[in-house]
Parts: C-alpha cells; structure tokens; sequence
C-alpha cells in the first residue's frame, strides 16, 4: 500500500517531466523548420515600372516566385468590366496587371496566350482573362496580388501599401 | 536460473546464449503455409527482394548524391550517370525498383481484396500494408525530389499546395513544409533527408508489424479454406506430410516462393539492362526552373489514379474526392459487411465490384496522363464520380450476401 502510492506518485512525476520534455521537444521541431530570417530577408524586389512596353507579358521574380507585370494596351483599359478595374494597379498614372503568376488551384506556371489576351494553365485545364480573373475552373479565384507599395515609379514587392491593404479588404485578392 | 555447460559445438554455444534453434523454428521450419496457395502469393517476398534492391542501390547513389540546389542535378545526371564506374547501374535499378515496386504493390493489394485476405483476424494485416503503401508513397516522392529537375520541382510545388487545403488557404503551413515561399535547398535538404533515413527507417519498422500481423492468422489460401493450423501442424509433424493441409515456411514453401522470386529477377534485371526509359521521366533531364513550368505535368503512373480523382472537379471537392480515396482502402475490412472470406469469385456480386473497381482505377490511370480536354476529361469525370459511388456502394451489396 505504502510502495504502491509511491510509485504513483514517481509515475505521475515522471509523467510531468516527459511531457514538459515532449512539448518542448514539439516547439523546437516546429520552428526549426520555419523559414530561415535569410529566407524571409530576402523576400523583397523592387522594380522599375517605367521601363514595360505595352501589352506585353514580361515576368519578374521575388520569393522564388513568377510575377506576372502586364502593361495595359489603351484597348484593355476602355473595354474593362467593373470587376476587371478592381484588379487594376496603377502607377504614376499607367495601369498595369500585375499577379503572382502561379495557378492558384496547385501552383503552376500559366502561359500567357497573346492572340486570345488569356492565361491558360497547362496542369488541370484552368483558365484566366488578361485582368487576372479565373474564367474557368479548376482554379477557385483569380490570380493573387502579391502585397506592394508604390514609391513614386517604383514598387516595393513584399511590402504592404495603402493601395495593395484596400485590395485586400475589399476582397480583390488574399 | 541460467545455467551453462561447456559446450559440445558452435551451434550448441550459440543455442545456450541466443536460443538459434528455437528461433529457427518459430520463424521458419514451424511456420506453417496452406498448401493451397498459388504465385500471388509470392508477391509479399517479391516487396521484400524489392525493397531490399532500393537499399543498395540507394546506399551506392548516396555516396555520390549532393543534396545542394546548385549541385544536386550534376551530381546525379552528370558525375553518378557518366563518371562513376556502373553509377547508370545503381540509378536504373533505384528507378526501375521504384517503379515495378508499386505494380507489384498493386497486385498485393488486389489479390488481398480478391481473396478476402482482410477479414477475420487479418484486419491488422490489412492496415499494416496500407501504412507501407502510404509510406512507400511518400518515399518515392521524396526520392522524385532529389534530381531537382523540373519534373522534381514542379511536382513539389502542386503536391506541397495541396496542403493549403484548398478553401481554407493554409499558406502558412505550405511554407513551413517547404521551408520557404518556393521549393528551394530548405526543401531539398529535408526531402532528402526523409528520403534516405525517416522514411526508410519507419518502412522497416512497418514491415515488421506487417510480418508480426501475419503471425497469428496466418496467410489465408485460395479456397477460403478454415484452416485448424495447430491440427494441421501437429498431423505434419506426426509424419502425415501428404494428408496435411499445410507445409513449413522453409524450405519447402521458400523454394516455391524464391522460383517465382526468379523469374521476377529476370524480368526485372530485363528492364533495368534494356528498358529502364520508362522509370526516368525525359522532362526531368532539364534542370530545375522556377520560372517555367513543363506543358503537361503529371506524377509517375503509380499516383495517377488518386491524381485523376482530384483533377475534374473545382478545388475543395476535388481535396474532399482525393482525401477519400487516399483513407478508403484502410476502411475496407469494415465495408465489407459480408462474413464470407472466400474467393471474388463465389461472392456473386462482390465479383462484380472487385471487376468494377479494378477496370475503374486502370482507366483512372490512363486519363491522368492525358491532358485534361475534352473527352478525356468527361471519361475521367465519369470514372472518378465512379470510384467514389462503387465505395459508397460496397456495404449495402455486402450487406445481404448469403453465406457460403
Ligand atoms: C523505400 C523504397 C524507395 C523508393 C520507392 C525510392 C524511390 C526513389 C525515386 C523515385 C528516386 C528518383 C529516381 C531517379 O530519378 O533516379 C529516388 C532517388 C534516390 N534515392 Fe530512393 N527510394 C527508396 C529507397 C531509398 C533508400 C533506402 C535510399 C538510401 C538509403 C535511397 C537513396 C536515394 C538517392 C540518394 C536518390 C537520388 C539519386 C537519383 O535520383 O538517382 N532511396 N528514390
Ligand atoms: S494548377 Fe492550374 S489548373 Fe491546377
């Protein structure tokens, strides 16, 4: 009776030792596999936005990632629906697309179709207009914005701006 | 207490200390296998051999293989390939073992369905092997990684993005796993690591379980027979080899598993000398680029089934069907309502949906590796939309089946 109440009690210490020790052990692992501060510092571009032609598909970089930087034809910006302007990112008074360009249904890379002005995703079928918007699924929305700020004729990538937050709240892009 | 004797001969010093004899027994000589059994039979030792051909050959890559963004690519397509003296040796049996595994994954499995293999008692055999096939799964995932070609790359990308799960945009998550916002060296190092060590480790420990699982049922036998192994054991040993239904592990069922081990070798050591193409992916000789995705992504033929399942529909109901079919098979034993563990065909239409099933995944598999347009893509719908009303069907066709 004595010696089973004592061992009780060193299960039940043992017991809060190894769980301490197990929730410890837990965290580190968790964050060991966190991205490096290296990886995260270096998740900033800034571009020159002066220097894209005209209807023309040009891809950037930042975070390992494809951006997609469409300067809108005279065209594009008259004929635009209400919801394709949501989209609409102007600087220093040109508007632009510009999109992460990674499918948003598994991640590949959709190919920009000049004659039909339409991204098409090769992997599972989904489709995209010149805007960004998804015109056929797979693919649950349209293309994400990548967060940006606007200084003058540059942009920042991976900074969040005045112009990107209100995108964001309003729902145009995650 | 133990007690020890001087001993008369090496196997008697070893018999004292390690108990061999014993041991002996109880794996192998007393073991006992049905007589009625056929070839598929051999596929559980023909998994082994497999997988016993990844670690070797897997063991002489890793001498070569550098797990470095910049590197990883020469070293396995330039220095392994072209410099190392029978290097294309270890990586064509890797690749080809890597491949044939999952075909012979596949009749395992479906030879355990046909038989009944998953019921009475073999319920824990059942979930062990499904742990192998999932953990197979990601081990030749892994491995897929390890080239960094745009094949690896490209597939890391989808694969890890499904665990966003869709609508609920779990970004956070798929970049921990990835280590950063892209697959990059954060991410080859831990795929590499789990592919040569975690993973290997815990396929061992599972084919363990699975043999330990066997232990007590035994191996079921191509009538549905009831077999009473201890009757049958003791008839055997009281001399009336002939009139027992059962025979040992070694040698006697051994020599009729490692002949069909045989002629698997040399099929197999066929393709790794003269068609190994099918295992090397060509769009993976381009190294990885994270700007340009190849035109037609699609996984190695083994995954095309589940992939299928998930490419017809919008985002969040295709991750519900992919999901589905990924734990289905581990519910099997407790779909099958039917008390009968006997063969398909005597189980009037559980037959018919074990054919069913069967035809449904092969074409599953062919429709994944073509684009997703037009008919194809309704052919695929149809099958997925198949797979999943044949599982949902499967209790209620069981349910009422008399016994045999
Ligand atoms: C459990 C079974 C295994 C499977 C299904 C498997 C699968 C694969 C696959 C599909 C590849 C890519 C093949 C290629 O492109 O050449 C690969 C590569 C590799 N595997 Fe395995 N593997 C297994 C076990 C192992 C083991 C046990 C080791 C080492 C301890 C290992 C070491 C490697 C290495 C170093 C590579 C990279 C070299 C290369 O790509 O050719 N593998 N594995
Ligand atoms: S990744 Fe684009 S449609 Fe699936």
């Amino acid at each position: 009776m004595h010696n089973s109440s004592r061992r009780g009690f060193m299960g039940k210490a043992f017991g809060a030792v190894a769980g301490v020790g197990a929730v410890g052990s837990l965290v580190a692992m968790k964050k060991t596999w966190d991205p490096l501060p290296s990886v995260k510092a270096a998740g900033f571009t800034t571009l020159d936005m002066s220097i894209y032609p005209e209807g023309k598909l040009i891809t950037e970089k930042w975070r390992g990632k494809p951006i997609f930087i469409l300067r809108k034809t005279k065209e594009m910006i008259d004929s635009q629906t209400e919801s394709q302007a949501t989209r609409d990112i102007v600087v220093a008074g040109i508007h632009y697309m510009i999109a992460i360009g990674l499918c948003t249904h598994l991640g590949c890379i959709p190919a920009y179709i000049p004659a039909e002005k339409e991204f098409h995703c090769a992997c599972h079928g989904g489709q995209f207009d010149w805007s960004g918007q998804v015109t056929k699924t797979p693919p649950p929305r349209g293309l994400d914005i990548p967060p940006f700020k606007i200084e003058g004729n540059k942009m920042i990538l991976g900074e969040v701006g005045p112009e990107f937050q209100a995108m964001k709240d309003s729902g145009v892009t995650l | 207490m133990a007690h020890f004797t001087k001993a008369t001969s090496v196997k008697d010093w070893l018999n004292q200390r390690l108990a061999v004899e014993k041991i002996e027994k109880v794996m192998a000589s007393e073991y006992w296998i049905p007589k009625n059994i056929n070839f598929l039979w051999a596929m559980g030792m023909i998994l082994a051999i497999t997988f016993a051909l990844l670690l070797v050959s897997g063991i002489f890559l890793l001498m070569y293989y550098n797990p470095d963004v910049n590197l990883a690519f020469d070293s396995v397509n330039y220095t392994i390939m072209r410099e190392v003296d029978f290097g294309w040796l270890w990586r064509h049996v890797h690749g080809v073992a890597a491949s044939v595994v999952f075909l012979v994954i596949y009749i395992h499995m479906f030879t355990g369905i046909y038989y009944g293999s998953y019921k009475k008692g073999r319920e824990m055999i059942w979930l062990s092997g499904m742990l192998l096939f999932v953990t197979f799964s990601a081990e030749a995932f892994s491995g897929y990684m390890l080239p960094w070609g745009q094949m690896s790359y490209w597939a890391g990308m989808v694969i890890t993005n499904i665990f966003s799960l869709g609508g609920l945009h779990m970004d956070g998550l798929v970049e921990w796993i990835r280590g950063d916002y892209v697959p990059a060296q954060a991410f080859l190092t831990r795929f590499f690591m789990l592919h040569v060590f975690l993973l290997p480790l815990a396929i061992m420990g599972l084919i363990g379980l699975h043999f330990a699982a066997l232990r007590i049922p035994h191996v079921n036998n191509q009538d549905g027979e009831e077999i009473d192994f201890d009757a049958e054991a003791k008839k055997y040993l009281d001399g009336d080899k002939a009139g027992s239904k059962v025979m040992r592990f070694a040698n006697d069922f051994m020599s009729k598993d490692m002949m069909v081990v045989g002629i698997y070798l040399i099929f197999f050591f066929y393709l790794v000398f003269y068609n190994y193409g099918f295992a090397m992916d060509p769009v993976n000789f381009d190294p990885a680029n994270g700007l340009k995705t190849p035109t037609h992504i699609y996984p190695e033929w083994y995954f095309l089934w589940s992939y299928e399942i998930l490419r017809p529909f919008s985002i969040n109901i295709g991750l519900m069907a992919f999901g589905f079919a990924q734990v289905i098979f581990m519910l099997l034993p407790w779909l099958d309502r039917s008390p009968n563990a006997v063969p398909a065909s005597r189980r009037g239409k559980f037959k018919i949906w074990f054919w069913l099933l069967l035809v449904d995944m092969i074409v599953l598999t062919a429709m994944g590796k073509l684009p997703p347009q037009g008919i194809f893509s309704t052919i695929g719908l149809v099958a997925a939309l198949g797979f999943i009303a044949l599982w949902i069907a499967l209790p209620f066709i069981t349910m009422n089946e008399k016994k045999v």
